[in-house]
């Protein structure tokens, strides 16, 4: 069990509890604002890009190899960049805030 | 005296996949007040497609899972889902659509995002085959499933060596059946990629034991016992207890039709997805759409196209002005490869082939018409699909040279040509 707080483009901030499966499951379930998951979560669309408040980028640990490339798509890409797709929801991720891309 | 409550306007949707759900959804955030119907023949709370004949078969992770939108979702937005039910005709003059059980739905907006059914070829045989399946809805891939689990005998035939044959046979094979794919073209993939593609992906299906065979023209299918036999043309014969068959769709515009719409390689409609009827859009696999890249009308089977038409068609309803102009990508996932596509190759002239010196799985194929970058399939290198998206929508002129030598460093800046 997890608690992941997204903030939207629009400035809301939603609350969630996940258990299992993606971030990106679990803001596409919940109607988060601006987390698309087009592909359904492979890794192949970039329409879940969120960035990781920095203080909390230990609980998701850097984006993969393929993620970075895929980041690449996207100008407003940083360091603290993660395709929401690609991280899995744990008890690590608790207290995670993320802010949706632009 | 009361007032007469104004009436909504009502906005109907037929087909509740991609293009149509996102659609309905994005016509919602558009601020559209009106009812918004959601129509599709399939039972199903709306799901995702590709994953059908990739993980979805192989892993069977639940249709839950793979769902477009949480049935809550379409509740909160008051998308009125009508799934099960069966759209037979309609009428463009009197603005309304007739459904199966004979009841009459008006509309002030109807989006047709009816895509299209497999193409099942004119084979002898075919209707009588014993477990022979399409596969392009989740029902399709639960008959599949079924007949592997009941059977003991596990020789599958598929039809058709594109994606969806090749995606089958993939998953099929980490399901421990036998599998045999037979190609009319005298290359897998012949349609859409360049030889070093259907080479490469000839290779890694024969590496993974799957029988790829090429320039098979499959004339009859006959029953043997509990099983079928293929008939080839050149006298050959495979055993199948289960055939699957993909070799293309046939694109609905039935309902088009009727209402006298301008079809020509599906539905035409314009750069906001409006057809030759003002009130009446369409979206997704269904619509022949000019693509400014490319400076042609093209039909497009792809997730990306049902998706952003679906948006340019909300934003046309919700009174703007909007322009579909989207560079059009796909992905397919076989085994441990990832293949992910951009742009549209039809009418190159040159390829160019980058590999990685590091890995030999990761490689891929530029398609060029002359100096014009066309499109781009990379095999497990995203960087060369992110390259390649930047350098056709930039137009820039090429270094090829520089693109095709592995030991220049894989950066846009070393990719453009200095001639200029």
């Amino acid at each position: 069990m997890a608690q992941i707080t997204f903030i939207t483009n629009d400035n809301q901030t939603i609350t969630l509890e996940g258990t299992a499966g993606s971030v990106m499951a679990l803001a596409v379930e919940n109607g988060v604002s601006g987390i698309d998951g087009d592909c359904g979560g492979v890794c192949s669309c970039a329409t879940c890009h969120v960035h990781v408040a920095p203080e909390d980028m230990h609980k998701t640990g850097p984006a993969s190899e393929i993620e970075t490339d895929m980041l690449e798509l996207d100008d407003n890409a940083n360091e603290y960049s993660r395709l929401c797709c690609q991280i899995e929801i744990s008890g690590a991720l608790d207290g995670i805030v993320l802010t949706v891309a632009n | 005296m009361t007032e007469m409550p104004t009436k909504k306007p009502v906005c109907v949707v037929i087909g509740a996949s991609h293009a149509g759900v996102n659609f309905a959804f994005a016509l919602r955030k558009e601020g559209w007040e009106g009812e918004i119907l959601l129509y599709d023949a399939d039972p199903e709370l709306p799901y995702h497609r590709p994953p059908l004949s990739k993980t979805y078969l192989s892993n069977d992770d639940g249709l839950d899972k793979n769902r477009l939108q949480a049935a809550e979702r379409y509740n909160k937005e008051q998308i009125v889902l009508k799934l099960g039910e069966t759209v037979v005709s309609m009428d463009g003059q009197a603005k309304h659509i007739v459904l199966a059980d004979g009841g009459i739905q008006p509309y002030d907006k109807l989006v047709l995002a009816t895509g299209a059914r497999p193409f099942m070829p004119p084979i002898r045989g075919i209707d009588q085959a014993k477990n022979l399946f399409p596969l392009r809805t989740a029902a399709d891939v639960a008959h599949i499933r079924e007949v592997l689990r009941l059977g003991t005998s596990k020789e599958v035939v598929i039809i058709g060596g594109g994606y969806i044959g090749l995606e089958t046979a993939a998953s099929l094979r980490k399901l421990g059946a036998s599998v045999t794919v037979l190609e009319r073209e005298e290359r897998v993939l012949a349609r859409v990629t360049a030889p070093e593609m259907s080479a490469f992906f000839n290779d890694l299906h024969a590496a993974h034991g799957v029988k790829v065979f090429t320039s098979k023209n499959v004339v009859a299918i006959e029953p043997h016992g509990e099983a079928n036999e293929v008939h080839c043309s050149d006298g050959t014969v495979y055993k199948a207890d289960l055939i699957v068959v993909g070799v293309g769709i046939v694109v609905n515009k039935e309902l088009a039709q009727q209402a006298g719409l301008t079809i020509d390689n599906g539905i035409r409609v314009d750069a906001s997805a409006r057809t030759s009827d003002e009130s009446i859009f369409a979206i997704g696999d269904c619509t022949y759409h000019y693509n400014p890249h490319y400076g042609r009308y093209v039909r497009l089977e792809s997730v990306q196209n049902a998706v952003d038409q679906a948006k340019v068609a909300a934003a046309a309803i919700a009174g703007k002005e909007p322009v579909y102009d989207t560079l059009p990508w796909f992905w397919s996932d076989q085994y441990d490869v990832k293949l992910q596509m951009v742009g549209l190759s039809q009418g190159y002239n040159q390829v160019l082939v980058r590999k990685e010196a590091e890995n030999p799985n990761s490689f891929s194929v530029w398609y060029f018409l002359d100096e014009v970058l066309l499109a781009v399939d990379a095999v497990n290198q995203a960087k060369a699909y992110v390259l390649g998206t930047k350098l056709i929508k930039g137009g820039q002129r090429i270094d090829k040279t520089q693109l095709a030598d592995p030991t220049v460093d894989f950066k846009l800046a070393n990719l453009l040509s200095e001639s200029i």
